[in-house]
């Protein structure tokens, strides 16, 4: 499609219902009340000239080039900032205003550097079409007078430029980092002439607090502020629409292309999700996919001693398939398995499980969500009746209460965690529960009424302590509770989370919470009007966190705040496709949609279109098939898009059970730490390279589209297609889009879905089916999908993880905002200016008494293993807690973390680990051995010279 | 199965009937074996009932009423 062009109307919608009537250059034209007179006459295709306007944000009147004239009103205002009213007369275009604006843009363009030929923005700026639009043909004042064309430019970002010579201070920028992002970083520094952009305090953009968003250089209408990219290679020709596959916001963007070169990813204003904005990965963070370290050629090898040997793909379909076969049929039927990727599409998810469970004829089959959201999926199921949140992302525009638990949106949902603090900013009442400090607790222009501090692993107790004061103090939504939920269940709730033993005063001797901060914060989000949870690993990464998930279930339905706009229980998804992964059957307890494989009639559908008989049993979980190895009795493992040993906990035990293994097969991009364990390599696709779709957090379906050829030769579906037909399952699709009709075929939720629906609507939320054609935004609005809403009791049990004198100080993990999951993509990028490697944080107590100063090397040891890491001194973290990412292979966080897992579900417990912190020298010896290990596992043989 | 793969499935099975024990009426036991036949392997059970068979060491009260609950693997799997 060519490049694609979004209309902009110069200011925001406005919300009102009321319509007002009004004429401009002498045609009627009826719009909301509140809109601006800028944007009622963008509405009859009027452009009114403009620099400082656009219409995501909010008017601001500087640039003086919008003016118009309006009947009964005297001199010319500016239409930006000029509300419509009933009976209202505008001219838009009169010789008055040519003249005024001929001589705005004579002021702006003496003080511009006359370079639009060789101006990296030339074709793309706003400043270069007003001139045209106003008729410029001359500069009364001269170019010799005082100006700012030897300002230097700040070249110190690694993906844009910030050039003052072509600023026009229209403050756009500075805007769109408050309103849109809502970092603040930018400011006007200085009065008049001598006004200019600033980031923090003059300082470099890269050390300011820019976080890189890139909203300000979407907002710069002249090469101000411009992408690297488009400096080094040109202007794009045409676009294509896609989805970002990074986080589970899900950002709709335009790849915006020369040929098949990707030139930039610029945020779509249409998408959804988020409503034209990005963060510092989508945005930029997408040179991974021509990275020097990409694997494109299939490899084999009999042993993982040995060096790689480059083949063809046919030669490594086929060792595959005969290394399957005879694994089954030496070692039973039940001897492997295969592991689904959340960053893959759902069409590729779906494909991996039907092989396994058609192919390999057993339900060996699990996905990354295994380690986050699953106790999400068993939770919400079991009191909801879904195994997904309740509300779309813009339900959070109408919340009156925002109650974050072990999340840290900022870093890792930042998109919407920009959405989430425009509604702070315009007054939501916040709540954070979480060990750590995060940024929300206290970021500019948003402060946390109520942070929870509490120890790691006692979400339960708080929860329980929270729901112990809706219920003695009487907040209970007892309408809502008698008409949506099961009476005697919330009966039995409301007496056990009354017991003494949950009060805040009894918890908080191993929560930490002072009581009265709980008291207050339960009281707000009962009272406090709309409320929403949202979500995060640190939920869910427990020993309790399905009891955890219950347990805010249980809160919502008691205060009545679910099936509303503004309310509702709202998981944050980890990795991009990880809810259409679970959505895809995945699991191997469950087929697509959520059922059960012993459902004989769910089943039955399955089998009679794949003509093959199913197996009826839960296959085993990603742990439990790592156990199997290790004991002798799992064998082969095809692992597509996901690097377990980096990602899963206790990595010692990880490698133990890959190494048990006869058939490794991993599909991904680059050398992954699994493939070190591996004895095939086939290599992925990125998203840029294929058709699909990704479901995002909000369950919202959306199109992946392919804006360049594979440079691996197939997309990742295509490989699993080669390899199930090798095993002898055939299938035959040639297209991504046959794949969804079949899933919507077997899929209740997703019957509706298609790839001419998406295409048409944009994407759609499941449940879509003919029920709700276009989808379903917003959950449970009149009643529970299980029918009444199911109250289960959420005893706490405290984590067997116990601190000691060993390990005195208790370890959690999460990620940073440049970093993404294990960091394959992003530590392949400029990204890694940022943040290039893992850090232990420590409390500067806990430092102090360990000698640890900021920088510092330290050892970070627990009962499962030791790695180091350099420490940062900081009161991020309480006293007793340390917390680290797990974005680099160096590191290797996970070596720490331990075998303890959700009881329902075996996610591990990664946020609660004892540790002990040292000074060390530098690397552990496991570190020092891992990386000559890695180095040797890496080798690929040279071919043989021709004869 | 070595004693610590055989600690394992104790903990999982205690962690999941000590879940069950804590909601109100009286089919905790049978709650239990209904998640362990939905979510665990039909090896996994066998082992666990296996485990109990021999005396069961650590597993808790609960875990040891589950058992004799526990499904058999269905034989209509494939072939």
């Amino acid at each position: 499609m060519p490049l694609i062009k979004e209309a902009d109307s110069g200011t925001p919608p406005s919300a009102a219902t009321e319509v007002v009537s009004l004429t401009i250059d002498g045609q009627t034209v009826m719009a909301p009340a509140g809109t601006s007179v800028m944007r009622a006459a963008s509405m009859m295709g009027t452009a009114i000239p403009k620099l400082c306007a656009t219409d995501s944000l909010q008017a601001f009147g500087s640039c003086r080039l919008c003016l118009v004239e309006i009947d009964g009103r005297a001199g010319t205002p500016a239409s930006c900032t000029t509300p419509i009213a009933d009976g209202m007369v505008v001219r838009t275009q009169t010789p008055k205003l040519a003249k005024l604006r001929k001589g705005v843009m004579e002021l702006y363009i003496s003080d511009h550097p006359l370079d639009c030929l060789t101006c990296a923005a030339n074709g793309d700026c706003e400043l270069q079409d007003m001139a045209g639009a106003v008729g410029l043909r001359e500069v009364r004042y001269g170019y010799d007078g005082a100006n700012h064309l030897c300002a230097e430019a700040d070249e110190s970002n690694p993906y844009f430029t910030f050039d003052p010579s072509k600023c026009i201070v229209c403050s756009r920028c500075v805007r769109a980092c408050d309103e849109v992002q809502g970092t603040f970083a930018l400011t006007i520094e200085g009065r008049g002439f001598a006004s200019q952009v600033s980031a923090s305090q003059s300082q470099p953009f890269m050390e300011s607090e820019c976080v890189s968003c890139g909203a300000c250089v979407q907002a710069c209408p002249t090469a101000a502020l411009t992408e690297t990219a488009i400096i080094d290679i040109g202007q794009p020709e045409h676009s294509v629409v896609t989805t970002c596959a990074y986080c589970g916001v899900g950002c709709t963007f335009k790849a915006e292309m020369r040929g098949e070169q990707l030139v930039r990813m610029v945020p779509y204003k249409d998408g959804k999700a988020n409503r034209g904005h990005s963060c510092v990965k989508g945005r930029f963070a997408w040179g991974y996919a021509t990275h020097r370290e990409r694997i494109l050629n299939p490899m084999i090898r009999r042993a993982v001693t040995d060096p790689w040997r480059e083949v063809t793909w046919s030669e490594a379909i086929a060792y595959a398939a005969s290394e399957f076969t005879r694994i089954q049929a030496a070692h039973g039927r039940n001897s492997v398995g295969g592991i689904t990727s959340s960053r893959c599409t759902n069409e590729e998810t779906f494909l991996v499980q039907k092989l396994v469970r058609a192919g390999f004829g057993n339900n060996n089959v699990d996905t990354c969500a295994r380690v986050c959201h699953s106790p999400t999926g068993y939770g919400l199921k079991a009191t909801f009746g879904t195994s997904a949140g309740t509300q779309d992302f813009d339900s959070v525009e109408h919340s009156d209460v925002i109650m974050v638990i072990g999340a840290n949106p900022t870093d890792g949902h930042p998109v919407f965690a920009s959405r989430m603090k425009q509604r702070l900013r315009q007054g939501a009442r916040l709540i954070v529960i979480d060990p750590r400090r995060i940024d929300l607790v206290r970021t500019p222009h948003v402060q946390a009424d109520h942070h929870l501090p509490l120890r790691p692993g006692t979400n339960v107790a708080v929860l329980n302590a929270l729901a112990h004061v809706i219920v003695t103090e009487g907040l209970v939504d007892e309408a809502f509770v008698r008409e949506r939920c099961d009476w005697e269940e919330f009966q039995d709730w409301a007496e056990a989370v009354a017991a003494p033993a949950n009060s805040p005063e009894a918890s908080e001797a191993f929560t930490g919470v002072p009581p009265e901060t709980v008291r207050q914060a339960a009281r707000l989000y009962a009272t406090g009007g709309a409320a929403a949870i949202y979500y995060g690993l640190g939920v869910t990464e427990h020993s309790q966190g399905t009891t955890a998930v219950i347990a805010i279930a249980n809160l919502a339905m008691a205060t009545g705040n679910l099936g509303k706009l503004g309310a509702g229980v709202n998981p944050l998804r980890g990795q991009n496709n990880v809810q259409g992964a679970c959505d895809m059957g995945s699991f191997p307890h469950e087929l697509s949609g959520y059922r059960h494989v012993s459902d004989d009639d769910a089943r039955g559908v399955f089998e009679a279109l794949w003509d093959v008989e199913l197996d009826a049993e839960p296959g085993l979980r990603i742990p439990n098939m790592l156990d199997a190895a290790v004991q002798g009795a799992f064998k082969g493992l095809y692992i597509q898009g996901e690097d377990i040993l980096q990602s899963d906990p206790n990595t010692t035990h990880v490698a133990a059970g890959l190494a048990a293994m006869e058939c490794v097969v991993v599909q991904d991009l680059f050398l992954n730490e699994t493939a070190n364990y591996a004895h095939v390599f086939l290599p992925g696709s990125t998203f840029l390279e294929k058709d699909g779709t990704f479901t995002n957090a909000e369950r919202r379906i959306q199109r992946v589209r392919k804006v360049m050829s594979p440079r691996n030769g197939f997309g990742d579906w295509e490989i699993t297609q080669m390899l199930s037909n090798a095993l002898g399952f055939t299938m035959s699709y040639s297209h991504p889009s046959e794949i969804m009709d079949e899933i919507a075929s077997l899929t209740p939720t997703f019957a509706g879905v298609s790839f001419a629906k998406l295409d048409e609507e944009g994407s759609v939320q499941w449940p879509c089916n003919a029920a709700a054609p276009l989808g379903t935004p917003v959950m449970h609005l009149d009643g529970f999908v299980r029918g009444k809403g199911r109250f289960m009791l959420t005893e706490y049990v405290a984590t067997d993880e116990k601190v000691g004198p060993r390990f005195p100080l208790l370890l959690t993990t999460g990620r940073v905002l440049s970093q993404y999951n294990v960091g394959a993509q992003t530590r392949r990028t400029a990204n890694v200016a940022w943040h290039n490697e893992d850090l232990l944080e420590i409390h500067p107590e806990d430092a102090e008494q360990r000698g640890v100063r900021d920088g510092d090397w330290v050892s970070l040891k627990s009962r499962a293993g030791e790695t180091s890491l350099r420490a940062t001194v900081t009161e991020r973290v309480a006293p007793g807690v340390v917390y680290t990412t797990f974005h680099f292979p160096q590191t290797q966080a996970n070596v720490v973390t331990t075998e303890y897992s959700d009881w329902a579900t075996n996610c591990p417990e990664y946020k609660v680990t004892a540790v002990e912190v040292a000074l060390s020298n530098g690397t552990t010896d496991w570190q020092t051995r891992y990386q000559a290990h890695t180095r040797r596992s890496r080798r690929i043989a040279q071919p043989e010279p021709a004869e | 199965m070595s004693g610590a793969e055989v600690d394992r499935l104790v903990t999982m099975a205690n962690q999941i009937a000590r879940f069950f024990e804590s909601q109100p009426g009286d089919g905790a036991a049978r709650a239990t074996a209904d998640h362990l036949n939905s979510f665990w392997a039909p090896t996994m059970r066998e082992q666990l009932s296996e485990h109990a068979a021999a005396g069961g060491s650590g597993l808790s009260a609960l875990v040891a009423a589950a058992v004799p609950l526990l499904r058999p693997a269905r034989t209509d799997a494939p072939g």
